[in-house]
């Protein structure tokens, strides 16, 4: 079958994927249970994808070991396909070609203060990259850094070029890390909570930032971020990660407002709100486990309400309408639950 | 860097000390420190005579004069004369070259064999690392001296081969010091972000490693300089190192010390530079510890 663009039924954003993950599962060494388990994730061309979670649920390992960037002496990748583009790759290999790392595929990082080389004018760092996926001479090169530079909104950039990165404050150096992972037009921008280093006024210009970036150069874009007040203004799409797998995927508005995982429910409701009365802000009971210490089947399980024998079976992230996929035994909530109590 | 006196427009760019770099930054604190100063003058003092040696008027170092044979420092001979006549200050002069290049040569030797191992087994680590640092702690378990007299004496008495041997036995501290900057280097958010870039390890290691390991790795080669100098005057002093009639701190000290009721001068003057110009690569050292110290403001 030929595919005409926007005919594909189950997912949102109808063009076939830059990026699909499938079945990515990483185990630390030494750690018989899998950090990562079976991380399926797909962006597409002008989509923003954010994938949500708490600390240590396998957002940041998600997106190392999809730039080839976990170390092999710690990490082991022991399944992961990655489709990029149409083209094949084996995630197992912890290896990626050069190519596509840092020249279609680009990462930004949470920590602009320090995500700089101290040493080196900002000028020359984003040369640096240009020069290496794109070649040509140092003079081109430092032209595009400029006009980069220009791009991302950084004031006086014909200056700020021959500038060290500490002369920067924080916002205009995560302006400069998003100048030079875009100096190269990659089709994919990976952001590691990009804002969460950032005070809120600044978080809100690189938020438009990336936006507009995504609007004119058409790129996808996967977010990593903890902050659901994120989500709420950039994501086209959400996937939220529990215990290293993904519990719930589908376009923001769905997942907003009719969360159908347990788990994510509770991440919704515990975000405080100031039209809300006072009084003790929800939560989601209990704690992660240590990785060791994971529930077989349903990682969540022994924090979950609905928790029932049938969950000991790990439920499969199942579509259920408009592409929105929930990996619980119970979905949809609204209908299941009835029958359980 | 904008004029301090003028005042800086509305931009909040300008700011004079968010400006300027850190390299003004670390000089205008070396420059305020007297010792480091001190040091420094010391230092370009005897360069400066080395450096100058052929151009001086001053005598042959290795013409002889028996019709003056150890005669106390006059107007003719302004540092007195040596056992077979030779003026001790045209000695002190040429003395000067060989002490400061067998310290310098010596040491780049130690930082050119030393810094990339140390970077190499700091950024890979396991198995590289392990036979790396086993070596490095092996020879530095000789003391500094007597490694540097056994190779010395192996390579054959010369101002070069003590240079070398000099060079290898001050290594294994540059290898270590080299690691362990990048032990703590390689953990940096900008590494990850080179690695990310696609930057290949090379150029990771010269562009993002290097650069940043710099600063402590020439503290202590100013410092090794110093030790480096002692060495050569130690080897020189034991027949190891320069070679007569060619003079050397060291071996003028080696003579001296047979007429030091006669001709206290003799030994003196050597011992006297061989003090100051340590002492002035040690407080250089210092200063510039100080000065690229990120730590103190």
């Amino acid at each position: 079958m030929t595919q005409p663009p926007r005919t594909t039924p189950e997912t949102a954003p109808a063009d076939s994927p830059v990026l699909r993950l499938g079945a990515l599962e990483v185990g630390f060494r030494g750690q018989p249970v899998n950090v990562l388990d079976g991380v399926d994730l797909e962006v597409s061309a002008g989509e923003i994808l954010c994938v949500v979670g708490e600390s240590g649920c396998g957002k940041s390992v998600s997106a190392m070991a999809l730039m080839g960037l976990l170390p092999p002496a710690h990490t082991r990748i022991s399944s992961g396909n990655l489709t990029f583009d149409g083209e094949q790759f084996d995630l197992t290999r912890q290896t990626l070609p050069p190519r596509l790392r840092g020249g279609r595929m680009a990462m930004i990082f949470q920590e602009p203060m320090s995500s700089l080389n101290p040493a080196f004018r900002i000028g020359d760092q984003i040369a640096e990259s240009v020069l290496q996926h794109q070649g040509g001479t140092h003079a081109s090169a430092m032209a595009r850094a400029l006009e980069m530079l220009r791009r991302v909104g950084i004031p006086a950039p014909d200056r700020r070029l021959k500038e060290y990165p500490h002369q920067l404050s924080g916002g205009m150096r995560q302006r400069v890390m998003i100048a030079m992972a875009l100096a190269n037009d990659p089709q994919l921008l990976i952001a590691d909570e990009p804002t969460t280093a950032l005070d809120v006024t600044i978080q809100a210009q690189i938020l438009d930032l990336i936006r507009e970036l995504r609007d004119s150069l058409g790129m996808a874009c996967l977010m990593i971020t903890h902050d659901l007040g994120v989500v709420a203004e950039i994501a086209d799409t959400v996937a939220v990660m529990y215990g290293g797998q993904v519990v719930e995927r589908g376009p923001a508005a769905a997942v907003f407002e009719n969360p159908q995982h347990p788990y994510t429910i509770g991440l919704i409701s515990a975000v405080p709100r100031l039209d809300a009365p006072g009084g003790r802000l929800a939560t989601v009971p209990g704690s992660v486990p240590p990785i060791a210490a994971m529930p077989t089947g349903c990682r969540f399980r022994n924090r979950c309400p609905f928790a029932a024998d049938i969950c000991a079976g790990k439920p499969p992230l199942a579509v259920q309408d408009g592409g929105h996929a929930v990996a619980c035994h119970f979905a949809p909530l609204e209908q299941n639950l009835e029958v359980v109590a | 860097m904008t004029d301090a006196a003028t005042p800086s427009t509305i931009t909040g760019a300008t700011d004079p000390v968010l400006s300027r770099r850190p390299e003004s930054r670390a000089w205008k604190k070396f420059r305020t420190h007297r010792s480091a100063v001190l040091g420094g003058i010391l230092v370009l003092f005897f360069v400066a005579i080395a450096v100058a040696a052929p151009w001086l008027p001053i005598p042959d170092p290795a013409a002889t004069d028996w019709g003056a044979v150890r005669k106390a420092p006059s107007a003719a001979h302004w540092l007195g004369t040596d056992e077979i006549g030779r003026d001790v200050l045209a000695r002190m002069v040429w003395g000067a070259q060989a002490s400061l290049l067998a310290g310098v040569v010596s040491v780049a030797i130690a930082v050119i064999l030393g810094v990339p191992l140390g970077i190499v087994a700091g950024y890979f680590g396991g198995w590289t690392d392990a036979v790396i640092s086993r070596c490095t702690e092996a020879l530095l378990a000789a003391p500094f001296l007597i490694l540097a007299i056994a190779l010395a004496a192996f390579l054959g008495p010369s101002l070069t081969n003590a240079m070398i041997a000099i060079g290898i036995s001050a290594t294994p501290v540059f290898i270590r010091l080299t690691r362990g900057q990048v032990l703590s280097i390689k953990a940096e958010d900008y590494v990850e972000s080179a690695r990310a870039i696609g930057l290949p390890t090379p150029k990771i290691l010269s562009r993002y490693i290097f650069p940043n390991v710099l600063p402590p790795i020439l503290v202590q080669a100013t410092l090794t300089i110093a030790t480096a100098i002692i060495a050569e005057a130690s080897l020189s002093f034991l027949g190891l190192g320069q070679q007569p009639p060619a003079p050397s701190w060291g071996s003028m000290l080696n003579t001296a010390k047979n007429f030091l009721n006669q001709a206290p001068w003799m030994a003196l003057w050597p011992g006297i530079s061989i003090f100051l110009v340590v002492l002035g690569f040690n407080l250089l050292g210092d200063g510039l510890r100080d000065a690229l110290d990120p730590r103190e403001n």
